[in-house]
């Protein structure tokens, strides 16, 4: 359980002793919270007295009579306005003030407590601080790890850009200053490297480019009834130079009916996605399975291989943007470590979610689940 | 040629570095140990001591660098060693080796952030092997 801290500011010590009665022992729990909330109360029978606790131990709520000796709980509320607009406040009026009531609600005071109040009604305002001190908190989060998540994907991302071209101004000085001697023949494996390293950032801008695409949501206008099978075929038929080179199998299975709504795009790169992996992380003369059933209500995209496998470890990471799987089988193998995010993305921009089952040196299997509507 | 050459360990899973790395240090007199792995560099370490060592940080595991080097000053404590790492720019983490308390836990003497020119490496490494 967590603890709030709430100030009662009011000049009756019998407001002050009764709200703390009330309060003490009050537990508020709403089904979307993690956690219980509870209190404890410190009490300040002045304004004066109250910014003076407030300066020296700001409260998460505070409870404010308006009618007090000094100032008034209008300018207290206005000067914690300004000092600490994190404390929520609830003006404590009468009746009589409804004017005052208004004002304070104006001035940021998220509740008001007309006097007398029985212990149901304090309580319920009380629950209702509570809710917003609650939503307060998750969407301030939110918002940091939004940014966090922004801020780590540009870092990465300028990373994975700056690295081949490191590589590759590396290269082109050693060429420039002749490093290996006046012949051009020597230069072949700089070459070769440098355009591979071209290659690599050329993937990784294809890569992003569908990345943005997916990020701006759903296009309604350009779903199409699909034909699925259709698509795997599409998919195979771009993938099978990779394959043949390398001796690998890719068989398609289908079952039930295959017509799916879509942006054709989206399927696609999904397809292609999952296929160039299961060949690039192969065995030489392994084999592919690209299977496409609907099931009670589902489609169910499966692309199965013989290849490496993957640990626990290195399957938890799988879906991190730019995270590519590093270990002495993977080496060489070229990427830019967003192919399984977009993966993601899109299966979540239907509703859906992808799984993956892995073994290191058996295999992974990789299911796309969408449900049909 | 009267005097021997110093070796030097280099590590890192990087093709590209590793080449071009390698041919400057080559070029400046020394001669290199390339590894592409930690595991490849313990099984060098057992039975050889290189006199210095660059290893990059990221390898098979995201600390293979660290691992290294801990295992380097542990039984050789007298051989400088470099760290050259993007980790950085690749996963947004920066530290700096001449706190205290991370002078305590990293055991390197210096560390480089790639993307580094040959020159400065040239310069770090003729100061560490002084």
């Amino acid at each position: 359980m967590e603890c709030l801290s709430i100030l009662v500011v009011d000049d009756e010590p019998g407001i002050r002793s009764g709200v703390k009665r009330i309060l003490s022992g009050h537990i508020v729990s709403f089904p979307f919270m993690d956690d219980d909330y509870g209190f404890e109360l410190s009490e300040a029978s002045s304004g004066e007295e109250a910014l003076e606790m407030i300066e020296a131990n700001p409260p998460d709520i505070l409870l404010l009579d308006n009618k007090l000796p000094g100032i008034t709980g209008m300018e207290v509320l206005e000067i914690i306005q300004k000092s600490h607009p994190e404390i929520l406040v609830a003006m404590i009026t009468s009746y009589a003030s409804m004017e005052v009531a208004a004002r304070a609600t104006e001035d940021g005071a998220r509740d008001f407590i007309p006097k007398p109040f029985t212990p149901a009604e304090l309580k319920a305002s009380v629950d209702l601080i509570t809710k917003q001190f609650f939503l307060k908190r998750i969407t301030r989060t939110m918002k940091e790890e939004g940014k966090k998540i922004r801020y780590q994907f540009l870092s990465v991302l300028s990373h994975e850009l700056k690295s081949p071209l490191n590589a590759l101004e590396a290269y082109l000085g050693m060429m420039k200053d002749r490093e290996l001697g006046p012949a051009l023949d020597d230069y072949n494996q700089v070459l070769d490297r440098s355009l591979q390293r071209i290659e690599g950032m050329r993937s990784l801008i294809m890569d992003l480019l569908d990345f943005t695409k997916i990020r701006l949501e759903r296009k309604e206008d350009k779903i199409e009834r699909l034909d699925l099978e259709e698509c795997a075929h599409l998919a195979i038929s771009t993938i099978m130079p990779l394959a043949i080179q390398r001796n690998i199998s890719i068989n398609y299975e289908g079952k039930g009916d295959l017509f799916f709504e879509a942006d054709p795009i989206d399927l696609d790169i999904m397809m292609n996605n999952l296929l160039s992996n299961a060949v690039k992380y192969n065995r030489d003369g392994g084999s592919v399975v690209l299977q496409v059933s609907n099931q009670e209500g589902k489609m169910e995209i499966t692309v199965q291989d013989s290849g490496y496998g993957m640990n626990e470890r290195e399957v938890s990471q799988l879906f991190q943007e730019f995270v590519r799987i590093k270990n002495k089988r993977t080496k060489g193998i070229t990427g830019s470590g967003l192919g399984l995010s977009i993966v993601q993305k899109i299966a979540e921009l239907y509703g859906g979610h992808i799984r993956v089952e892995s073994e290191p040196d058996k295999g992974s299997i990789f299911r796309v689940i969408l449900p049909v509507q | 040629m009267s005097e021997i050459k110093k070796k030097i360990l280099l590590a890192d899973d990087d093709p590209d570095q590793i080449f071009q790395v390698s041919h400057y240090l080559k070029k400046w007199g020394y001669d290199v140990v390339a590894v592409e792995s930690r595991e490849e560099a313990e099984r060098y370490l057992q039975s050889e001591c290189p006199d210095l060592a660059i290893l990059d940080l990221m390898m098979e595991e995201e600390d293979s660098g660290f691992i290294l080097a801990y295992r380097i000053k542990q039984c050789k404590p007298q051989v400088p060693v470099i760290i050259a790492t993007a980790v950085t720019a690749e996963r947004g983490i920066s530290f700096d080796i001449s706190t205290p308390e991370n002078k305590a836990w990293i055991k390197a003497d210096h560390y480089l952030e790639k993307g580094f020119r040959m020159e400065e490496l040239e310069i770090i490494i003729k100061g560490l092997l002084k």
